[in-house]
């Protein structure tokens, strides 16, 4: 771990060529570098765009095929809305990954944490531990998962809740599966982040406060932020667009679009299908764009902390 | 913030899908929903509201998008349907595994609507476990405007590099069905075990798959509709609705013959007694003549129902494609289901996929 | 009880660990041991399985046939891990060197893509790669810049496009969360002590970074080597890979030990290879 101790000192000019001293050739090579590293973030985000405008504008497409476009529709978001088991299955898909993205997080932030900054015994057995959900192929983890939470009686029925007089059904099978491999891979990102972090922040702050857990709360947290975040958006991520795992754990009666989605495809891919994914882009944008007016107001968010 | 307005939208959401509706009510001893395991849009949602309008009975659907995912989840002992849509070769695996409830024929009398060729099937002799929901055909699609009806297998398994379907030929994914145009071309059961057989079948598809574009059982359609391929092993329901988007799109089932299949309705032995009366209440009204061809409108599927190709389309009835005539009928085989056998299907099928 | 927690370091890396070890424990763990019992079973006839002990399966497993096919995986899979990390790392450098607030934004445009289905997406690459009526091929053609289509479909390219596409989050937020921590003034810092860009790379940004890559090269390679759909959709299933064979196994030939047996036969492989790469790469960076 580098940590500069001796004060920094400027080095000397020395002249390459004729005219362009050391330090300008430095700047502008770094000015190039800049230039050449926006290039490929643009290249970069229009690579992965380019499915999703074709996508979108597919979605309005008069053939119900999905190779020509042949004229201007909205017959699909039609269809799509009168498709309640659809609908049913899009909120479905949101509810459980919503769930298991907290719970994992959180869990394999913790684990995270006690990898990379204890030592105890059994720690390779929980590393193994950590990578296995990762490793292991779906179908395998699916078909073990149906068989244990059969066996064990678990079963696969969504609780029901009443809350205020609604009824909402819980599939916790499901939701028990994802958090299962979510946990996993919040912690590999997480650890990334923690790997090695520098320990002077936290250690001024521990002369600060007498509390450990003081600091954990205000320095070490908001410093792991950018990690726990980037990890639970992996974790949303793979929720949602889970099939294998979902499809053998859930209960009758419980859909989830990706499900649906693999069964539509059987049928035959129409236009419908991208205006599902097209709504619920449009629906992201939307409550991100609503999340940034409220936090205009609200507290300062942790990770803009500059570390 | 974002969290708290995801959750909010999500219950906002919930809240609207736990609204429902009334009806008549429900008889005694019958459940109040059938939990149905179907494949997607294979039903008009129509006939859920119009079931229960009639009984008062709420059919709640869940997909599957194979009959070997379906297959596995139940025996994992998954979640518990009382109504499921398997094929024909899975339903006599389930007979065999004790997974199938036998049916009351009592509750089921429209049962009397069927075709008489399909009220005795070979997988199920008497339909005792399980009723025909849709049937259908496996052929040969191609573009007709680009080549000629093939009239044999042998245009897959000798293809001709200089003809336009070379490497714009799509094939099933599926090794039965695969292989079973192999074994129909070479003469022999489609059920063949014989391992000489199976190898000569193997060494044809190696052969076709050097003019193969891709091996799709999904999408098939769209490529002949489309123009990318101008020649599918395909199945006949996806290939007339590949025909409304282009006319040059043509189905044919080749001279040695092909396969017939047939989707069945069939209650699991899980089911509780509520919920299996429940179900054979459905089958039943699936059976009525006028929601029978409700049904083949939507799917596009040939109907089991006798009663109701008097009300079926004209055009629809007479299609070859769709009503094959008897002389390709008596060439028509099932697939069925070989036991250990069929791992060395999928092996032949595995080694066919890695071979360059 | 806080004192005795503060005084036993061990203590507090347990309780830590606690809540996952004890999840993964027993929704995990004990559900895997099915599967290992499973690969020592004799299968069912048409799935499930017989318990018995049946070590023939793993012989299986050495077939040139399957054993060829996890090669190939792994070359593959490789491939894609490699163009992952060329193509992700300056990405996620390149939002880690933003205002917080524009990372933010940045990080949310790179996630929103993914959060469409992924199937929809693999079929929009579909209608972009296609031989004959594919949007790339046709556009080509038209603008008379190539005369014949490009094959772009149905082969380990449109594979490895596919598998890149899919994963590169996977790299990309780990080295962003690794990027993140470096410090501006230890970058200046470094700056001024090292003659060359090029070596304040090599010697701070590189190795400080380095926990980023292992863990985002362990994101890409494992998920890619496993993957089935992609290959089948864009490679045309023409070809074979690993996680067809895994699913076919349990799937479509009923015999759930011999699939049971592969899945812990590469389970045992990646997970020894992910601890040693893992461990080796890290204590080369400290």
């Amino acid at each position: 771990m580098a940590t500069v101790t001796s004060p920094p000192t400027t080095a000397p000019p020395e002249t390459l060529r004729e005219g362009v001293t050391f330090p300008q050739w430095d700047k502008i090579k770094a000015r190039i570098g800049d230039y050449l590293l926006m290039l490929h973030g643009l290249l970069m985000y229009g690579f992965l765009y380019l499915p999703i405008v074709i996508l979108v504008v597919f979605s309005f497409n008069k053939s119900k095929f999905l190779s020509e476009f042949t004229g201007f529709s909205i017959s699909w978001y039609g269809e799509l809305l009168r498709d309640q088991q659809t609908i049913i299955a899009v909120w479905n898909s949101l509810f459980v990954a919503l769930v298991s993205t907290i719970i994992s997080t959180v869990i394999g932030t913790l684990a995270a944490i006690a990898m990379e900054r204890y030592t105890f015994r059994g720690k390779l057995a929980m590393d193994a531990l950590l990578y296995l959900p990762v490793i292991i192929p779906d179908i395998a983890m699916a078909i073990m998962l149906l068989v244990f939470f059969n066996l064990s009686g678990i079963g696969f029925t969504p609780w029901e809740l009443r809350i205020a007089g609604l009824r909402l059904a819980v599939p916790y099978s499901v939701i028990i599966a994802h958090v299962s491999f979510n946990i996993s891979f919040v912690a590999i990102i997480v650890r990334a982040r923690l790997a090695g972090m520098d320990r002077t922040l936290e250690e001024a702050a521990q002369d600060l406060y007498a509390n450990p857990w003081r600091t954990f709360y205000r320095v070490t947290l908001p410093m792991m932020m950018p990690g726990i975040i980037a990890g639970a958006f992996l974790a949303f991520t793979l929720s949602l667009d889970d099939f294998v795992i979902t499809f053998f754990t859930s209960g009758a009666g419980f859909n989830t679009l990706t499900v649906r989605v693999f069964g539509l495809v059987k049928k035959g891919v129409t236009p419908k299908i991208n205006a599902i994914s097209t709504i619920m882009l449009f629906a992201t944008l939307g409550l991100v764009a609503l999340s940034r007016l409220f936090q205009k107001g609200g507290d300062r968010s942790p990770v803009e902390l500059e570390i | 913030m974002k969290i708290r307005l995801l959750i909010l939208s999500v219950f906002l959401g919930l809240l609207l899908a736990a609204c429902g509706g009334g009806g008549p009510a429900v008889p005694e001893g019958v459940a109040e929903e059938v939990q149905f395991f179907n494949w997607t849009e294979y039903i008009d949602p129509e006939i859920y509201s119009q079931f229960k309008d009639e009984t008062g009975i709420d059919v709640i659907e869940s997909n599957f998008a194979s009959n070997e995912e379906m297959l596995a989840k139940v025996q994992g002992g998954g979640a518990e349907y009382d109504l499921i849509v398997p094929s024909d070769y899975t339903v006599a695996i389930m007979i065999e595994e004790g997974l199938l409830a036998e049916l009351d024929h009592d509750n089921i009398p429209n049962l009397a609507n069927l075709r008489p060729d399909m009220q005795d099937v070979p997988y199920d002799p008497g339909n005792k476990y399980c009723v025909p929901y849709q049937w259908g055909t496996t052929g040969l699609a191609y573009n007709s405007a680009e080549m000629d009806e093939p009239e044999s297998w042998a245009i897959l398994f000798e293809p001709d590099p200089e003809a336009p379907y070379f490497g714009r030929t799509t094939m099933l994914d599926d090794p039965r069905e695969s292989m079973a145009a192999a074994l129909v071309y070479l003469g022999y059961d489609i059920n063949s075990t014989d391992e000489a057989q199976l190898e000569e079948a193997k060494e044809l598809l190696i052969q076709a798959k050097a003019a193969v574009y891709s091996y799709d059982s999904d999408q098939f359609d769209d490529l002949m509709a489309s123009g990318e391929s101008v020649m599918a092993h395909a199945w006949n329901g996806d290939i007339l609705v590949a025909q409304e988007d282009n006319e040059d799109v043509a189905f044919t089932i080749p001279q040695e013959g092909g396969v017939i299949w047939i989707d069945n309705l069939c209650i699991p032995s899980t089911a509780s007694p509520e919920g299996k009366l429940a179900a054979e209440m459905f089958i039943n009204y699936l059976l009525d003549a006028e929601v029978g061809a409700q049904l083949s409108d939507f799917n596009w599927y040939a109907s089991p129902n006798a009663a109701s190709e008097e009300l079926l389309d004209e055009e629809f009835l007479t299609d070859p494609a769709v009503y094959p005539p008897p002389e390709v009928r008596a060439n028509l085989q099932y697939i069925e289901p070989l036991g250990e056998f069929e791992s060395d299907y999928q092996r032949i099928w595995d080694e066919v996929k890695a071979a360059q | 009880m806080i004192t005795a927690l503060r005084k036993r370091p061990e203590l507090q890396g347990w309780l830590f660990a606690f809540p996952a070890a004890a999840f993964l424990l027993v929704f995990f763990l004990v559900p895997f041991f099915i599967v290992v019992g499973y690969s020592f079973a004799e299968r069912g006839t048409y799935g499930g399985v017989v318990w018995s002990f049946n070590p023939g399966n793993y012989a299986r497993v050495f077939d040139p046939l399957y054993f060829n096919t996890f090669l190939r995986s792994v070359y593959i899979a490789g491939a894609t891990t490699v163009i992952c990390f060329l193509l992700g790392y300056p990405l996620a450098y390149f939002i880690a060197m933003r205002s917080p607030e524009r990372r933010n934004t940045l990080l949310l445009a790179l996630m929103i893509p993914f959060w469409t289905n992924f199937l929809i997406r693999t079929y929009a690459w579909l209608t972009l790669l296609r031989t004959n009526t594919g949007l790339i091929n046709v556009t080509l053609l038209n603008l008379g810049l190539i005369s014949e289509p490009l094959p772009l479909f149905g082969n380990d390219f449109a594979i490895i496009l596919g598998l890149v596409y899919g994963w590169l989050p996977d790299m990309v937020l780990p080295c962003f969360a690794a990027i993140t921590r470096l410090d501006r003034s230890l970058l200046e810092a470094a700056s001024d002590l090292y003659a060359r860009g090029s070596q304040v790379f090599t010697r701070v940004v590189w190795p400080l970074t380095l926990p980023g890559v292992v863990a985002g090269s362990i994101l890409v390679f494992i998920p890619s080597l496993g993957a089935f759909i992609t290959p089948a959709l864009l490679g045309g299933g023409r070809s074979l890979m690993i996680g067809n064979v895994i699913n076919n196994q349990f799937l479509a030939a009923h015999d759930w030990p011999f699939g049971a047996a592969l899945s812990t036969g590469m389970i045992s492989i990646m997970l020894v290879i992910t601890l040693i790469y893992f461990r080796t790469v890290r204590e080369e960076a400290s």
